[in-house]
């Protein structure tokens, strides 16, 4: 099987590599950029001061000064740990956030693998995180990072629910899993015979996005739902026996899964890479713009997440179950029924 | 049943650190461009230093001649980070024809800044006015047994002890004056 790649014909081991490479750059700048944006700079402003002013102008060499020092770091691990399964825990949590990637396009082409079954692999593949997150857990020989592994599983598994839920109403809306299709929808779609933006579905499905973000927000542990790292009671959770780079990897995936989760949301929601079908710009024009358009509105929505999470404290344990179980997942129950009947109705 | 959150509560908490965001980032108006470094509450320390109430309690200064080895400030402190070593000396007489006076000279004043807790009980208790707080803060050591500071460096922060500032209208006591 072969493709012309700017011209060039690429066996599809090439292509793959090539796919890949540009998959890694983009997430991992993404990621940094994220992070000296919001954690460095934004969360400083919203704090009345400046973050970090040192390492390059504004501060802006600052993450490879921090990723420097953890490189640094001695590799320090419990007497009665798991070294296999301790070692093998943040590889697990990593690779959950950069499968995720996999199929969120960011052009009409540029999509590492157009799977028929988009959206349901992204959400399998970032539940896969748990396991990681429990191994690390039971590994680490220590109650306080077995106590934020167990609070993190009971958490992410309550919070995937609402997820898969909200993500039913855009899926029911674009009569597709493809995440190709439902941009396309969003493209093409219409309100009320009006398709002058198209139908990006946070108009439409406005209950479903809002429910989304707020599962999202738990799913990253962000505050306030930060129950499982819950510095001034478990230290840091399962993250307590990490040291140097094996830290650096749980740091790299938080903000990683952070970006892939709003490029999810933006794909679903906000009409992904592609401009409203409707303002006529050409397919080579998109292929620039796409990638473009995608990370703008991922950027953004990671921000959201960011400006919620440095707002609020802590959610109680019982609280946060609360909200999942008896808020979030009716809500999303009902706004599917909703969705069903119109989407039958009209 | 524990509180639920309130909704419009959670929504003005993200308008005050939006607003917060935005006073910090745009102190002259949106329309301005962006200056940070002049709408954060912080100051960039080595670059530009703070000015530290006059009253701060940064450094003890030791008024070298005042000081008669009593040894209150000594007994007083609860960390024992000060030492005193005097000897006797005989002193000539205040008024023609006396007899020469007997007075504690001053071979060691140390204070232990690694020890020092900042409590400043020695500074009320000194009955002769030798001891007293300078806003100074600088003088952080490398090695943790450098924050021993002898008597010479102790009297060089003399130097930088404000005045006292007048009491308020109606106060009986009167202003302290500082030995200069």
């Amino acid at each position: 099987m072969t493709h012309a790649f700017l011209g060039v014909e690429l066996a599809y081991w090439q292509q793959t590599t090539i796919r890949v490479l540009a998959g890694l750059v983009a997430v991992l700048l993404l990621t940094g950029g994220v992070v000296y944006l919001y954690l460095f700079k934004f969360v400083s402003f919203m704090q009345s001061r400046l973050g970090p002013m040192e390492a390059g102008p504004y501060g802006s060499l600052q993450l490879l000064a921090e990723v420097g020092k953890w490189l640094q770091k001695e590799d320090i691990h419990t007497k009665d740990s798991d070294r296999l399964v301790f070692g093998l825990a943040p590889a697990i949590v990593l690779t959950s956030t950069f499968l995720m990637f996999v199929v969120i396009p960011a052009g009409p082409n540029a999509v590492i693998a157009d799977l028929g079954t988009g959206i349901y692999y992204v959400l399998a593949m970032s539940s896969l995180s748990v396991l990681g997150i429990l191994m690390a857990g039971w590994a680490s020989a220590n109650k306080y990072a077995l106590m934020g592994a167990l609070r993190a599983g009971g958490q992410l598994i309550a919070y995937e629910l609402p997820l898969v839920l909200a993500v039913l109403g855009v899926v029911i809306s674009a009569g597709s899993l493809n995440l190709q299709d439902i941009v396309a929808a969003q493209s093409t779609g219409e309100i009320f015979g009006w398709s002058g933006i198209g139908n990006p579905y946070v108009l439409t499905q406005l209950v479903a996005f809002l429910v989304f973000m707020t599962a999202v927000q738990a799913e990253l542990t962000q505050t306030p739902f930060d129950m499982p790292i819950a510095e001034s009671e478990l230290v840091a959770g399962y993250q307590v026996e990490y040291t140097g780079i094996r830290f650096l990897v749980y740091f790299i995936s938080e903000f990683a899964t952070a970006v892939g989760f709003a490029a999810v949301a933006s794909t679903l929601f906000l009409g992904g890479w592609a401009l409203p079908a409707s303002w006529d710009i050409s397919d080579g024009a998109m292929h620039v713009i796409g990638p473009i358009m995608i990370s703008v509105k991922a950027v953004f929505l990671v921000g959201v997440v960011f400006w919620v999470r440095f707002s609020f404290p802590r959610f109680r344990e019982d609280q946060l179950q609360r909200l999942a179980w008896k808020f979030l997942i009716p809500v999303a129950l009902a706004n599917i029924v909703l969705t069903a009947v119109f989407k039958v109705v009209f | 049943m524990p509180e639920k959150p309130k909704m419009p509560g959670v929504l003005k908490g993200l308008g005050v650190t939006l607003r917060t965001a935005k006073e910090t980032m745009f102190p002259d108006g949106m329309l301005r461009p962006p200056s940070p470094s002049k709408g954060a509450a912080t100051v960039q320390y080595p670059h530009e230093k703070e000015a530290p109430a006059p009253r701060a309690r940064g450094v003890i200064a030791l008024k070298e001649e005042n000081c008669t080895a009593c040894m209150l400030c000594a007994r007083e402190c609860p960390d024992w980070c000060i030492y005193i070593e005097a000897h006797k000396t005989l002193a000539p007489p205040r008024r023609e024809g006396g007899k020469p006076r007997s007075v504690n000279d001053l071979d060691r004043f140390d204070i232990d800044f690694s020890l020092c807790m900042y409590c400043g009980i020695c500074v009320e208790v000194c009955p002769f006015e030798a001891l007293f707080w300078s806003p100074e803060y600088e003088y952080s050591e490398v090695r943790i047994q450098d924050l021993l500071h002898d008597k010479e460096r102790l009297d060089q922060w003399m130097g930088t002890v404000p005045d006292f500032e007048a009491y308020e209208s109606g106060s009986e006591a009167k202003v302290k004056k500082v030995p200069r």
